[in-house]
């Protein structure tokens, strides 16, 4: 295991308008780990992801990304950092007016002189990697969500990025495709050293890729629980941690869900 | 586990074995930083060389990923262009596992991308005519929904959805009043100021009033409103519901037992209906005081016999026809924009031809709606 901390988050704070989603948040993500975030919905686990890749400004408190302070003022430092990265978005983000193909694509030719023949060759590689190949020219629109999500993926590790960023990655998807996915996770990991930064909550994933996770509450606004998700399932003393991993819901009603 | 730095160079170095074929040694990283550059260099490096047979020794590398398989791709088509052998060695475990999960053995350059084979002249304008007779459909029957939401709403009020309308009409009137009269208000000024030129060798000046304000109310107010109108709200009616259906927004209207003509269309169109009108009021009123201010100032009229030439000239009807002229352009736009908006499939880039869309055919629409309107006045007048 690599020691050296990729990501350091310290005592960051980040809202939107009045309100401070996450407060006193610090943790750091290991180089080559599996490292997935945890929590409730609406707990601020998508504006965590924005604050480190410097799409929100946070209110206080630090981010660095391999050594670079995040920064949403410092452009240059910002653009040598998204270099680093590649994010994953809950809704996929591809552009509706390019195909497939091109949407992969598009990194590629930005970033590197290949020619375009070979472009294609790397593309048709990246789709087969997330099981569309034959999908090349279809626009975002004439696929099924899932679809859409796996070819999202293709684009996020275009560049073979050393931290891939996923929101979401296997909402929407079958169990089959969520396995496959997980195992394509593990195999970048393994394979390229890549870091990975992934929210979900599926639990047979988390169990199945995570190295280390941390727990976000929105009551606490903050981390309730850090460690390997195995141990913290059988171990955790927090009632929303063992609910959250044995999959109950909470004794009080439906509608109530919250830390003790 | 570590990534080595991405942006770092490779070394190569070349023995030739007796059997005529060579060894590459490649040396530090195949990365995405490097693979457009390697791929030069080996091509330029190889040309001295004819080898029977090409081996690539791996062993000094130390980070391959898809882009470096893609370098090695073309290494391999660079000797094999001649039917010889292409051997990869010592490759670690991590690099065969790559290279076997990317197909490498059957991995060919020249699996390019075909693009959709785009169809002859003919069958593209045969697509187009079948695409505008099913628009012509669709537009027809998007005017028959409306009339029936309309019918609807006639006999059940309360299935209006006032708030939204009440609000459309902010948007379509209120928030438009301010462009509508500095821009009626030039007009006046303008028309004046042009008319003067040529009534001013008759002495005839007091006839600027008689021609700005009939023009204005019978045809450049409602004209000019709409157009307004059009570009303003036309285009947001289209980007509204263009946006809501590729979110599926419209689906879920429906999935909700809600009509989405009635739901979307009638608010904005009863509220086009009756801002249109008084807009197009307002228009006159402005243009008619850009004139008075060019004949007060210019022209040496009295503000007085002005404003009085301007009622003698008026007739009750006049006004009203331009105003009825607006209601009909209000209902037109909406209409446009809705069916525009609804026409949206895909993604963002739709919305922006459906708006543009909505624009242009409003505008002509209101133009040839005017001629129409012209040749029932001439006739029955
Ligand atoms: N653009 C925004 N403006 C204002 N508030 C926002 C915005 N985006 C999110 N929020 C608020 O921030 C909180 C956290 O949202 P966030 O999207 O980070 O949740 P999440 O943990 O990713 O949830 P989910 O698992 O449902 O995706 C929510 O309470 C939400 O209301
Ligand atoms: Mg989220």
């Amino acid at each position: 295991m690599g020691s050296k901390a990729i990501i350091r988050v310290k005592d960051l704070r980040a809202g939107y308008g009045e309100d401070i989603i996450l407060d006193h948040v610090s943790f750091n993500v290991y180089e080559g780990e599996v490292f997935v975030i945890l929590g409730g919905s609406g707990c601020g686990k998508s504006t965590l992801l924005k604050a480190i890749i410097g799409l929100i400004e946070p209110r206080s408190g630090k981010i660095t990304i391999d050594g670079d302070e995040v920064s949403v003022d410092d452009d240059t430092t910002l653009q040598k950092i998204l270099r680093k990265v590649g994010v994953l978005y809950q809704g996929a983000a591809l552009f509706g007016s390019m195909t497939i193909a091109e949407n992969v694509a598009l990194p590629i030719r930005e970033y590197t002189s290949l020619p375009k023949e070979s472009i294609d060759v790397l593309v048709k590689m990246k789709l087969g990697l997330v099981n569309l190949e034959g999908y090349e020219n279809y626009l975002p629109s004439e696929l099924s969500g899932g679809m859409k999500k796996r070819a999202g993926l293709a684009r996020a590790m275009a560049l073979n990025p050393k931290i891939l960023f996923f929101d979401e990655p296997s909402a929407g998807l079958d169990p089959v495709t969520s396995a496959e996915l997980d195992d394509l996770i593990l195999y970048l990991n393994r394979s390229l050293g890549t870091t990975m930064v992934i929210v979900t909550h599926e639990l047979q994933s988390i169990f199945a890729v995570a190295q280390r996770i941390i727990m976000l509450d929105k009551r606490a606004k903050g981390i309730i629980a850090e460690g390997n998700p195995k141990y913290l399932r059988d171990h955790s003393q927090n009632q929303f941690v063992k609910q959250f991993f044995n999959r109950q819901a909470d004794e009080k009603g439906v509608v109530s869900r919250g830390s003790q | 586990m570590s990534v080595p730095e991405t942006p770092s160079t490779s070394r190569y170095e070349i023995s030739e074995n007796p059997e005529g074929g060579i060894t590459l040694n490649i040396h530090g990283n195949m990365g995405a930083a490097n693979a457009g550059q390697m791929i030069d260099e080996l091509t330029a490096l190889l040309s001295d060389y004819s080898p029977s047979s090409l081996t690539v020794d791996l062993e000094k590398v130390d980070y391959l990923d898809d882009f470096g398989t893609l370098v090695l791709a073309h290494l391999r088509k660079l000797v094999t262009n001649g039917g010889n052998g292409f051997y990869v060695i010592n490759s670690s475990d991590k690099i065969k596992e790559l290279l076997s999960i990317l197909h490498f053995d059957s991995l060919d350059e020249k699996m390019s991308i075909e693009k959709k084979r785009s169809s002859g002249i003919f069958i593209r304008i045969g697509e187009a005519t079948l695409q505008h007779i099913s628009d012509l459909k669709y537009a027809i029957s998007f005017i028959g929904s409306i009339i029936l939401s309309l019918v609807h709403i006639c006999l059940h009020p309360r299935s209006l959805r006032t708030d939204d309308t009440i609000r459309y009409m902010q948007r379509v009137g209120v928030d438009g009043l301010p462009i509508v009269a500095l821009i009626s208000f030039l007009m006046g000024l303008i028309m004046a100021f042009m008319s003067s030129v040529q009534l001013e060798q008759f002495g005839a000046n007091i006839y600027v009033a008689s021609l700005v304000s009939l023009a204005m109310t019978r045809e450049l107010g409602p004209i000019m409103t709409a157009i307004i109108v059009a570009g303003r709200s036309g285009s947001a009616f289209a980007a509204e519901i263009g946006t809501m259906k590729i979110s599926e927004e419209v689906d879920a209207l429906f999935t909700m037992g809600f009509n989405p003509v009635m739901f979307l269309v009638v608010p904005k169109l009863v509220a086009a209906a009756v801002m249109v009108p008084i807009l197009t009021l307002f228009s006159d009123l402005f243009a008619i005081m850009g004139g008075l201010v060019v004949g007060v100032f210019m022209l040496d009229l009295t503000a007085g016999a002005y404003m009085s030439q301007t009622i003698k000239t008026l007739e009750l009807f006049d006004v009203f026809w331009g105003v009825l002229k607006g209601g009909v352009f209000g209902v037109l736009i909406t209409w446009i924009g809705c069916f525009r908006g609804f026409q949206v499939r895909g993604g963002a880039a739709s919305v922006g031809q459906a708006t543009t869309s909505a624009v242009v055919s409003s505008i002509f629409l209101i133009i040839m709606c005017d001629s129409v309107f012209s040749v029932i006045l001439r006739y029955w007048g």
